[in-house]
């Protein structure tokens, strides 16, 4: 029950954009059109349930104090909290790597797709952020981390296809000359995140 | 001083100068929003944040730009990203050691600078093809025209959403008593939002709205 309520939290109230601005660089660079922002937007939730249990499990049985401890009782007292940043980064960026190559030899289909999408992950920060949120929320169990994960990739596509929906219709506004282009595409983001302040304190 | 001074020919001041307005890292080449806009409810944290990723900045395009010639073109990104990974870790840790509050308040932005995509951005289109001084100038420059513009979101939502600059009460007691009132809106994410909107409009109809997309 309590990953349910995860999972739908990560969706509404702590959605990716609205909440914290992650993924924000591609989120204002791809939403040009919605196809290619649905693509950006699996292919995210897709890495997202990868790479965030993966980490979880580094997390908790390598890098945060004491964990080592069931190797042997004399390592209880290691601490490699400080080397998180760093295995994060590389479990992303190798997993990015490897899931491209996976999918281009055993689905050209979705590669088409998707395919150039994924090196450009390696560096969304929404990827990152969803580790790092694991690791500060400290999740109970692998089964939460993963709710979380698939959540938060959720949120994060449903935010995406969304703007470029409304980017889209846009087009044929009249708008100020110099608030076009960025500035408009910033302030839609930022009414999209005030209406999604209203599921702010659901819970199941 | 002027030993500096003459480090800086026309060419570099350009270098420096260039990415606070007419080329600056989030108004005009979208680079690195992430990160930047959960941590400017308060001047304080985002002046910190500012800083930091200034000082990584700089520092990563100067070690990039001295390995650039050895650096294989495949795993240019590992590479980048390990010396990026490593900088935010002292950064991280200096501030967990000197101030911790702040470091608290930050929580896991200081992490996300690794994927900052200024950054990236910089590495790749500016480190991996210039001379050590001037990507280091270049650092600097865009780590200065990021940290501007969130000091100046974060200026007008803590004096708009709570009265308060740094952390001392700018507007005065009586102001309250004729009735106004803080306005709570701009303490919310979205508020920010809307700002940096509004401060690109500002700046693309200072700049003549060159290029608009």
């Amino acid at each position: 029950m309590e990953a349910v309520n995860i999972f739908i939290k990560s969706i509404f109230v702590d959605n990716m954009i609205f909440a914290y601005f992650l993924g924000m660089c591609s989120y204002l660079a791809v939403s040009k059109t919605v196809k290619t922002s649905a693509g950006l937007g699996v292919a995210v939730i897709f890495v997202l349930i990868i790479t965030v249990p993966v980490n979880y499990l580094l997390n908790r049985y390598f890098l945060s104090p004491g964990a080592m401890s069931w190797i042997s009782p004399a390592m209880a007292n290691v601490d490699l909290d400080f080397l998180s940043f760093i295995i994060f980064i590389a479990v992303i960026a190798s997993i990015t790597q490897l899931v491209e190559m996976f999918v281009e030899k055993f689905s050209p289909a979705l590669y088409s797709s998707l395919g150039i999408f994924l090196p450009l992950i390696a560096v969304n920060c929404a990827i990152m952020g969803g580790s790092l949120f694991m690791q500060e929320r400290d999740y109970a169990n692998i089964g939460e981390a993963t709710a979380f994960a698939f959540g938060s990739g959720i949120g994060w596509f449903i935010a995406i296809v969304g703007i470029a929906a409304i980017r889209e219709k846009i087009r044929y506004s009249n708008i100020p000359k110099y608030l076009q282009g960025l500035g408009i595409t910033f302030i839609i983001a930022g009414l999209m995140g005030i209406a999604f302040m209203c599921f702010m304190g659901i819970k199941l | 001083m002027s030993n500096k001074k003459m480090l800086l020919s026309p060419k570099t001041k350009k270098i420096l100068l260039g990415p606070l307005s007419a080329d600056n890292p989030i108004m005009v080449q979208v680079l690195g929003i992430c990160s930047a806009l959960a941590v400017t409810v308060e001047m304080k944290p985002a002046l910190v944040m500012g800083l930091s990723v200034m000082i990584v900045t700089a520092f990563s395009n100067l070690a990039i730009s001295l390995l650039r010639n050895t650096i294989p073109q495949r795993i240019r990104i590992i590479v980048q990203l390990v010396v990026i990974a490593s900088l935010v870790i002292l950064v991280d840790q200096t501030l967990k050691a000197f101030s911790y509050e702040v470091s608290k308040q930050l929580s896991v932005f200081v992490g996300l600078i690794i994927t900052n995509c200024i950054l990236m951005g910089r590495l790749e289109a500016f480190a991996m093809s210039n001379k050590p001084w001037d990507s280091f100038v270049d650092g600097i420059g865009n780590g200065f025209g990021y940290a501007w513009i969130l000091a100046v979101v974060a200026f007008f939502r803590e004096l708009l959403g709570s009265g308060k600059l740094l952390g001392y009460t700018i507007i005065p007691e009586s102001f309250y008593e004729f009735g106004y009132q803080n306005n709570g809106l701009m303490i919310l994410p979205p508020m920010t939002l809307v700002m940096l909107g509004i401060i690109i409009w500002i700046n693309n109809s200072k700049q003549q709205g060159k290029d608009i997309k």
